[in-house]
């Protein structure tokens, strides 16, 4: 089985493996936060008295929630280039990284979406009315009061959302980003052993996603002080 | 200074507030009593807009609160503080916080001004000292003396009460109905839901008896108390006073 780990294993390839790792924490971070953009417009969508755009949000949550993530970034893998192609006549290239943030940020927003509402539903409907007797406007309670608190409830859903991010990050392998992944089949290719890089990419999940959680327990006890 | 003239109120089928008039004049400290389900908090909630009325008018000073007249209406609005049942502090900031964010935000104060005016009302409620506490390491009472300041801070010339002291032990009852007896003192209008009958009696001016959405009976709180003239207020106070 690990019949190379001692080539694999040297200080070289693990850094090789740390730079996959990075890249994948940083495209699920920049996924989060994005899809936190998304999701806060996708809630006000879906809480608009207005028609439109609350058709609109309902459509994005069901379509993209009810499809794969991987056919998800296959689909925009190809979209974009051939309607550049079709409009310009050029042939477009993009970084398969940036497709992977694109992808994983849309369909990352439609859960927030849910997330989000569902914090700003939980909210009590007193703390609305103790803001209209004072006076503030609607826009005023909701970034004030209203979503402070909501963001606090969906602290750690958002944190395990977190943590699908940087697992989901693999996914993107398929078109060619090399994060971990893709830098662990580089390596058993090299190698011909794929079980010690996946072994030592599995290993790297692990201590990233561990990280996430700890942080977050941490923050989520902090903001606790105010209970 | 705040009259309520023929104001209908529909849940649905259910009538909350059938045909209500009342006029509240400046330092007037009135009770709304009533059994529950009578309609008295529907009133106080339409009196600030928290509702809106599906028939009548509600005046202030002579001028109509009218909702489609958005800036009027918030001025009108502007001049009533309120207090709820269940506090409903903002559990995200401090006690502190908590008076100053609508100084600051709506009357545009700068913050050691708001910083000013919300000490001032803080000492006034003897919570001075729990100014940097978070509303839910305080007590029942302390929470509602909080809410009392925050709605002070906007410098109302009205201030409503939705049965401010039911939601706490009995213990705390006092210490914010003697906040609401020194503002009453000062000369600050009120309209108070409450159940505290003693408070109706001693520290109120005037007691409005309301049932099935009516006011059955008007009059000075020491009358209403000492010489009831409906059935229904006879029934109702027979049944509140435990002898």
């Amino acid at each position: 089985m690990f019949i190379a780990i001692d080539k694999v294993f040297t200080l070289e390839n693990i850094l090789y493996l740390a730079k996959g790792a990075c890249l994948s924490i940083a495209i699920a971070a920049l996924s989060l936060l994005i899809g936190l953009i998304l999701g806060t417009l996708g809630a006000s969508g879906r809480r608009s008295k207005h028609k439109i755009p609350k058709a609109l949000s309902n459509i994005y949550v069901t379509v993209i929630r009810g499809t794969p993530l991987l056919l998800q970034i296959l689909i925009i893998f190809s979209v974009i280039p051939s309607f550049y192609t079709a409009f310009t006549g050029n042939v477009l290239r993009i970084e398969p990284i940036l497709i992977g943030i694109i992808a994983m940020s849309i369909n990352s927003g439609a859960y927030q979406t849910e997330l989000i509402r569902s914090g700003i539903n939980g909210v009590d409907k007193g703390q609305w009315e103790a803001c209209e007797t004072l006076g503030l406007s609607n826009w005023q309670t909701m970034k004030l009061v209203i979503l402070p608190q909501a963001f606090k409830r969906i602290i750690p859903p958002l944190i395990s959302e977190f943590i699908t991010l940087i697992k989901d990050s693999s996914l993107i392998s398929c078109i060619g980003a090399v994060e971990l992944l893709k830098s662990s089949q580089v390596l058993g290719a090299q190698y011909f052993d794929v079980m010690s890089p996946y072994t030592l990419a599995a290993i790297f999940y692990l201590i990233m996603t561990f990280v996430v959680s700890f942080i977050g327990t941490k923050v989520e006890k902090r903001l606790a002080i105010s209970d | 200074m705040i009259k309520v003239e023929h104001v209908q109120k529909n849940f649905g089928k259910l009538h909350a507030l059938k045909d209500v008039s009342l006029t509240i004049e400046r330092g007037d400290i009135v009770s709304l009593i009533g059994p529950s389900g009578s309609g008295k908090s529907t009133l106080l909630r339409c009196i600030h807009g928290l509702e809106t009325i599906d028939k009548g008018s509600i005046q202030i000073d002579g001028v109509e609160m009218d909702p489609s007249n958005t800036s009027l209406y918030r001025q009108q609005r502007n001049r009533m503080g309120f207090v709820f049942q269940h506090f409903n502090l903002f559990p995200n900031m401090t006690v502190l916080e908590n008076c100053k964010l609508a100084p600051i935000q709506v009357l545009k104060m700068s913050d050691s001004d708001a910083e000013k005016v919300a000490l001032e009302y803080l000492e006034k409620v003897g919570l001075l000292d729990k100014k940097n506490a978070y509303p839910n390491n305080l007590s029942g009472g302390q929470k509602q003396r909080v809410a009392i300041a925050r709605a002070l801070c906007m410098n109302p010339e009205v201030m409503l009460f939705d049965e401010p002291t039911s939601a706490l032990d009995p213990e705390m009852i006092k210490e914010v109905l003697e906040v609401m007896k020194d503002l009453g003192n000062q000369g600050m209008t009120m309209i108070v839901v409450t159940h505290e009958m003693g408070f109706a009696r001693k520290v109120g001016t005037r007691v409005v008896f309301l049932d099935q959405g009516e006011i059955v009976e008007e009059n000075t709180s020491e009358e209403f108390f000492s010489n009831p003239q409906s059935d229904r207020a006879k029934d109702f106070l027979s049944k509140v006073f435990y002898d």
